[in-house]
This record gives C-alpha cells, structure tokens and sequence, in this order.
C-alpha cells in the first residue's frame, strides 16, 4: 500500500504547473488527492510524475460573479460548503456538498479536483452538468472554457487534454423563480451513493442530473412529464448496473423514489423562494 | 536509479522538523518513521478508517492521503500534541478514559484530533450532531455509544474549564 516512485514539482504559478506538465509527459495533477492518493497507493495509477499545485498562487478563490459562482482550483470541498454567498447564489451547492464523503475528506478534497476527476458517482459533476456550468483549463497553448456537456466523456475520463491544468470551475447563479433540490441513497453515511439526483425545475422546465447509474454524469430532461411517470421516463437515459453494493434494480427502484422525491423538493424549493420575496 | 530525496520541514506539534524523504513518502508514515511520532495509527491506508486523522492548520485531515512533501509550511497536529502543556490529559482524552471510548485504543488517535477540532468549532453539539462529528471514524470495539458519550463529556469538561478561566 505505498505509491510507486515519481518525480516531483511544486510549481508557484499557473504558468509553472503548465510548462511543467508539457515538459513532464505523462505527470498528474496533484490538489486535494482523496481520489488520486488511494489510486497511488493501491497501485491503480503510477504516473511517472506529480505536479503539485497547493503552492500555486491564486486558485482558492470563491468570486461571485454575474453568471455565478468561481471556484478556484485549490477551494476545499468544506470551504465551498461553508461560503454563504455561494449558498445564496447558487444553493444546490450546499445541498450536494453535504453529501461529499466525510467532513474530514471535505477539508483536504477540491471541488473543481472532484470535477475533472469525473466519477460518475461523485456528487459534483452532476451538479455541475445539471446547471450547465463549465470549468477553466490553462496550458501553454492558453486557456480555454469547457463547458459541462463536453467535459465528461467517459468513466473517470475528462476532456481535458494531459499537459491541461484546471484553473477552476463556473456553477451559474440560480435563475430567480427557479427551484433545486439534491438527494440520494448510500450504504452508509458518507460513502458513495448507490444513486443521487439533483433537479432543477425553472418556469415550465424541470431538468434531473444523476450519479451511480450511469458511466458519465446524465441531465435527463422531464419538463411536461407527469409525477407518477418522471422515474421511467428518466430511466430511458439511464444505466443502473449491479455491483457487491446494490443490484442494478434496486438502483433503478431507486432512481423512480429518488426522482419523484427529489423532483417535488425543487417544486417546493421554487414555492419557498417565491413566498420569500 | 535511486529515488530522488526532498528536504522537507514539517512543523508538528509547534516544533519544526527536518526530515529527508522520497516524494512518495505519505504524511502517516513520515511522521510515524521519520519522526517517531507513533501515535498516529495507520489503518486502511486509503482514507476510510480514519485512525490516521491529524490536524493540518487546524482542520482534520487523513494523514494517509498526503503526502509528506505537501505538508511543508502547514501546522501539523498529532495526538501527541492533545495533552496540556504539564503532560496530563486534554478534555477529549479526559473524556473517553471517563466514558470507556475505547476498548483496544486502535482507533482512538484518530477520534481524539477529530472530535479536538470539531468541538472547538462546534463546542455545544446536539446528540446528533455529536455522532455526525464522528461519523468518518470506524472504531471495531466499541459501538460507537461509548465514543459518543465522550464528545458530550468533552465538551461538557470544555465549558466547565471556559467557566472556570
């Protein structure tokens, strides 16, 4: 259970990690590492080299900004969770950041590290696919703007290229009227979901995002879509496997609970709001 | 090829230490090989125990999911560093020797720096909210009851101790 050997940068600057990862073909990003240390040490994954980029100057920032909320590439899940400013502006934040591991995990792990990560079974990049959001990246080449739709292509696999940095990740402002809700199914407190739906329903529209039963981060659409029908309907687009942890109809069973349940709360959430002004 | 060594200053426990290290040498097993601090319990070694839980700037944090050479410039506490300056026990160790939170003490360290730094933030938790503060910890003695009553006694020597100042 040690990591195999790698060499090691520490780079102070954007530009830095940057060159160095086109320099050192091959070499991962290292932020929070809750995902990639066990990798490391279970020997699934032995890159040949580490970049560092806690020493990076300039990436914890939380902004609030016109289109949403900013979120640097070294934020800590636990920060994100505990910014009142990013609640307000976009409260699914909150809703789903609870669901992130342990609070101890939740100190060390980075949003945008669990974003690019791009487990399926992460809460993160269904929040960040159901809202539309996208996440900066930098090389040598610039940076450039991925949203959401083309940034997670496979299990575990984002479109970032190697020598790519992600400089952090944008989650659009909840519209005014709007309403969202997060909810999901695990073993055990804090471990990951046997199924989890965040939904947003805006006007006549009524969007879900999933995570655990299906390879990439799904947004179904279920605008018009009765109440007793929005789990089948949703389930089309889906893919619940079995596994030692749940069987794959359990999973859809949950994915009809969840949806519809999950469904009502950002109806209700839309309600709320709308009393409250 | 020999492996390339990083000089690293940890400061742990308010004293800074030198120590030379392999990039991959994790947190946990620095501090328990290179530095002797053995009483930081290495468990699962991927995250999910819990026994290895220090607190980095004051936050817990699992020593087996960093590495050495990340935790250069940050204040790293051990369970060594919980008890009072003249050697006897903290509040939170106070409490689980009062509560019988252990049984085989394995988990114990982790639990101790956890449960340090969740009372300070939180130093009034309800029932719930206790064994939320102590919910990514796996302890294989003692049910948990025990643990829990240890937080609320913690807590409850922690304001006896404010009101006495």
């Amino acid at each position: 259970m040690k990591p195999a050997p790698f060499r090691y940068h520490r780079p102070a600057t954007p530009a830095e990690a940057w060159e160095t990862l086109a320099a050192d073909p091959g070499a991962k990003v290292l932020a929070g590492g809750q995902s990639l240390v066990p990798l490391l040490s279970m020997r699934l994954a032995s890159p040949p080299a580490l970049v560092d980029i806690n020493a990076v100057a300039g990436l914890d920032a939380i902004e609030i900004r016109d289109d949403g909320v900013h979120v640097g590439a070294l934020v800590r899940h636990a920060d994100l969770l505990a910014s009142p400013e990013a609640g307000k502006v976009q409260p699914l934040l909150a809703r789903a950041l609870v669901h992130v591991a342990h609070p101890t995990i939740r100190n060390r792990g980075t949003s945008v590290g669990s974003l690019v990560h791009a487990d399926s079974a992460a809460e993160l990049p269904a929040v960040l696919a159901l809202l539309g959001g996208s996440v900066v990246a930098g090389s040598v080449r610039g940076t450039r703007t991925v949203p959401a739709e083309q940034l997670f292509v496979g299990p575990l696999e984002s479109s970032l290229r190697p020598d790519e940095l992600a400089l952090g990740a944008v989650f659009p402002a909840l519209p005014e009227g709007a309403g969202v809700a997060f909810g999901e199914v695990a073993r055990r407190h804090g471990d990951y979901a046997l199924c989890g739906v965040a939904a947003l329903v805006h006007g006549d529209t009524v969007k879900a995002s999933y995570l655990s039963v299906s390879d990439v981060p799904t947004v179904v659409d279920l605008t018009g879509v009765p109440e007793e029908e929005l789990g089948d309907v949703a389930l089309q687009h889906l893919d619940p496997v079995g596994d030692i942890h749940a069987t794959a109809d359990y999973r859809a069973q949950l994915v009809r609970v969840l949806t519809k349940k999950v469904v009502r709360q950002a109806r209700l959430d839309r309600l709320d709001d709308r009393e409250a002004r | 090829m020999t492996e390339e060594l990083h000089q690293v200053t940890l400061s742990v426990n308010g004293v800074a230490h030198e120590v030379t290290v392999p990039a991959r040498r994790l947190l946990s097993d620095a501090l328990r090989h290179d530095l002797g601090l053995t009483g930081t319990h290495v468990g699962c070694e991927h995250g999910v125990c819990g026994a290895c839980t220090v607190l980095l700037d004051g936050r817990p944090t699992r020593a087996c999911l960093m590495f050495a050479v990340t935790a250069q410039g940050a204040a790293i506490t051990t369970v060594e560093g919980l008890a009072e300056p003249d050697g006897s026990l903290g509040p939170v160790q106070q409490a689980f020797a009062e509560c019988h939170g252990l049984q085989c003490g394995f988990c114990t360290p982790g639990f101790l720096t956890t449960i340090t730094a969740g009372l300070r933030d939180n130093p009034t938790p309800t029932h719930e909210e206790a064994r939320e503060m102590v919910s990514g910890n796996l302890c294989r003695c003692t049910g948990y009851q025990n643990i829990v009553k240890a937080v609320e006694r913690a807590a409850e020597l922690g304001r006896t101790a404010k009101d006495a100042s």
